[in-house]
């Protein structure tokens, strides 16, 4: 499978000329399967770009994959090019709340005075699922979901096609759930989502200077993301979801400090840009 | 090895921060996890990855009526909340791996994730005073 990141930015969109190299815009990732089937994780700002070459190259139904409702995941909804054609068949996945559908959910957003056209009346055929937890067919590949650590119900994704696999676990905050040095595998949230992936795109909104003021806030810091991604034993890792406060060379240093932490190299650890892709 | 039910995670943090006895255990009843609190009351630390199951915990401490008779899982509250997806409460006398007995108050509720997902359910438990 391909993915490419279209949007790594976390909480607001963050153009301008100091988040140039890794962009301001919030989180989407695609994910092409073998056989063409697309996959879209969350449906930020960055899914503008990717909308337009969707609309332009339509090849079939599109599956979004919501973590969760925050604005920052949902708001390149409406600016997504192939809802507003008749022919697009959109399939939206996403976490339900303990009382609300995921539809009804949705549709909170999408309906006036936050936005200016109801859900229903989009021309394209969108059909709405509650996210299962555990596994199911898209085309030729393999996604499955499973709750995760984050404010709100949120739910982390893992695509697996011909024996490969990637992991999305963005707006993750493990930590406040157990201790990530020492606690049992079981108990740490998102772990066999994560568990022996190729690629690993995971939340790392805060330094560890900044973590102590944002505790409870839903992300995560440099060390626990280096933390996670060694006892998730991944081979590769993509820091993602970066705070809209943040630089490019705060970002740069993040990653370094990823890298020492973790003991790998640039190969293995890299900060998620807009553009980068790479074949899983 | 299988991830515990993210609810589980955040109750056990919950229970991990609490200085009330904490005894919670999965939808099959196996005891997953007890905190320190609990500790104190049942005579005996926590044991990471060894998991009880309720035939073996519902007996080991003995637990009585009033009355002195023996209270089968299926009466104790956390037997209740268990298999009947029900919150209960009741007083009951235990015998501690310490070899102290103690009068209790137990607190049971299941843990429900959506309306049909039972994930384990909680036991909040004190021990009275005076006894």
């Amino acid at each position: 499978m391909r993915v490419r990141v279209w949007g790594a930015r976390g909480s607001i969109a963050s153009p301008g000329p100091d988040t140039v190299r890794y962009g301001g815009n919030t989180s989407c990732v695609e994910v092409e399967g073998a056989d063409g089937t697309i996959v879209i994780l969350d449906a930020g700002t960055g899914i503008r770009p990717l909308g337009v070459r969707l609309r332009d190259e339509p090849r079939g139904p599109i599956h979004l994959m919501l973590t969760h409702l925050h604005v920052d995941h949902l708001e390149g909804l409406g600016i997504f090019a192939p809802i507003w054609s008749a022919d697009t068949e959109l399939h939206v996945w996403g976490p339900s709340s303990p009382v609300s559908s995921l539809e009804q959910r949705v549709s909170r957003y999408f309906s006036p005075p936050l936005f200016p056209v109801h859900l229903a009346d989009v021309p394209a055929t969108v059909t709405l699922h509650d996210a299962p937890e555990g596994s199911w067919e898209v085309g030729g590949l393999t996604v499955t979901s499973a709750p995760i650590l984050h404010v709100g119900p949120t739910v982390g994704y893992r695509i697996e096609e011909g024996g490969r696999a990637m992991a999305y676990v963005t707006d993750h905050e493990p930590a406040i759930g157990a201790d990530l040095e020492t606690a049992a595998e079981e108990w740490i949230s998102g772990h066999e989502l994560a568990f022996g992936v190729d690629l690993l795109i995971h939340d790392s909104q805060y330094t560890d200077e900044e973590y102590p003021d944002h505790i409870g806030w839903g992300h995560s810091s440099v060390s626990h993301v280096a933390t996670f991604a060694e006892r998730a034993k991944v081979e590769r890792l993509w820091l993602f979801h970066h705070d809209p406060m943040h630089t490019d060379a705060d970002v740069d240093r993040m990653v370094r400090q990823v890298r020492d932490r973790w003991e790998v190299g640039e190969e293995r650890c890299v900060g998620a840009a807009e553009g980068l892709e790479i074949e899983v | 090895m299988t991830q515990r039910s993210l609810l589980l995670i955040m109750a056990r943090d919950f229970a991990s921060r609490l200085a009330t006895a904490v005894f919670l255990v999965d939808p099959d009843g196996t005891l997953v996890y007890f905190n320190e609190a609990a500790e104190r009351v049942l005579g005996q630390p926590f044991v990471e990855g060894r998991s009880v199951p309720a035939r073996e915990w519902s007996t080991a401490f003995s637990p009585e009526d009033e009355h002195g008779e023996p209270v089968p899982l299926a009466a104790l509250p956390l037997g209740v909340a268990l298999t009947e997806r029900t919150a209960s409460h009741g007083a009951i006398r235990i015998v501690g791996a310490d070899g102290v007995s103690r009068s209790i108050e137990v607190t049971a509720f299941p843990l429900f994730a959506h309306a049909e997902e039972c994930v384990g359910a909680v036991a909040i438990f004190w021990e009275n005073a005076g006894h």
